[in-house]
């Protein structure tokens, strides 16, 4: 299990993921079918920055909140359950429903200002920029 | 006793479930995560298929064999290795048995936001009282 104490440095983004995937993951067991962070995400890198990609399926645009802060995401928001559901009896439950929380490392500065979230079919895309400043620099080296 | 049925249901679906994850073709299939739920009216499945457009979705009814298939459209493909990755993309299908008391001809599919809603109608049971006589 965890110890909460600082054992050198550590980024705390990266070890509060940590936590929260080890919770999920114990959480998860107990169906074997959920995946081990709600929701899963893809990471597609390239020059510019990067496109985070997460199956969301059944969520409203409006319950979600994205925000940028350095070069964290986090994705937060809530999946409702589906409001006959209270008169419904329950013959199999497989999807999750309730609040969830993701934050991402990117690795680099985000340029807050150019950040694009799309939800299509059930997908979150959301596209990064690498800020100005965190771009590399070329050096002309003079002779 | 109304629960029999339904426990029967939920234990032919497991088997149903065995049968499908076995594909002849190299295709990658996932089994979409599924809520099944029923009210005095319907039974209502709800299965996650993020990825999937309404025109990708396919569902057959076949000797009380209902199977579900969702093609993910091709914006929703990877093309590039993803740098981290906790998803693998892949079409989606499952089948379910169901039982006698669904209304075939009733029964309605929608597709919203990756998650495909199917709506069984019950037929309802023509009602025949027995009385019991004493003496």
């Amino acid at each position: 299990m965890y110890s909460f104490g600082w054992q050198g440095y550590q980024n705390p983004w990266r070890r509060m993921r940590e936590m929260e995937q080890e919770m999920s993951r114990l959480l998860g067991d107990y169906s074997g079918t959920r995946p081990a962070s709600f929701p899963p995400v893809n990471i597609y890198a390239d020059n510019d920055g990067a496109t985070v990609a997460a199956e969301l399926s059944g969520v409203d645009p409006q319950d979600l909140d994205i925000s940028v802060h350095g070069h964290t995401l986090a994705v937060r928001g809530e999946r409702k359950t589906p409001e006959d559901s209270e008169n419904a009896r329950w013959l199999r439950q497989e999807r999750v429903f309730g609040q969830f929380s993701r934050n991402i490392d990117l690795a680099f500065d985000v340029d807050p200002e150019s950040v694009e979230a799309m939800y299509r079919d059930g997908v979150l895309k959301i596209r990064l920029r690498r800020a100005e400043s965190d771009k590399p620099k070329q050096i002309a080296v003079s002779s | 006793m109304a629960d029999t049925k339904s426990t029967d249901l939920q234990k032919r679906q497991d088997a149903q479930v065995q049968q499908a994850v076995e594909p002849a073709s190299n295709e990658r299939l996932f089994i979409a995560p599924t809520d099944i739920r029923e009210t005095n009216e319907n039974i209502i499945l709800m299965a996650d298929m993020p990825g999937v457009r309404p025109d990708g979705v396919a569902v057959t009814l076949e000797n009380n064999v209902l199977t579900v298939r969702g093609t993910v459209a091709d914006e929703h493909r990877s093309t590039e290795a993803p740098a981290y990755e906790e998803y693998e993309s892949g079409n989606y299908q499952r089948s379910f048995t169901l039982s006698d008391e669904i209304d075939r001809d009733g029964i309605e599919a929608r597709m919203n936001n990756g998650v495909l809603t199917l709506t069984l109608p019950k037929t309802m049971p023509s009602q025949k009282k027995i009385e019991v006589k004493t003496g």
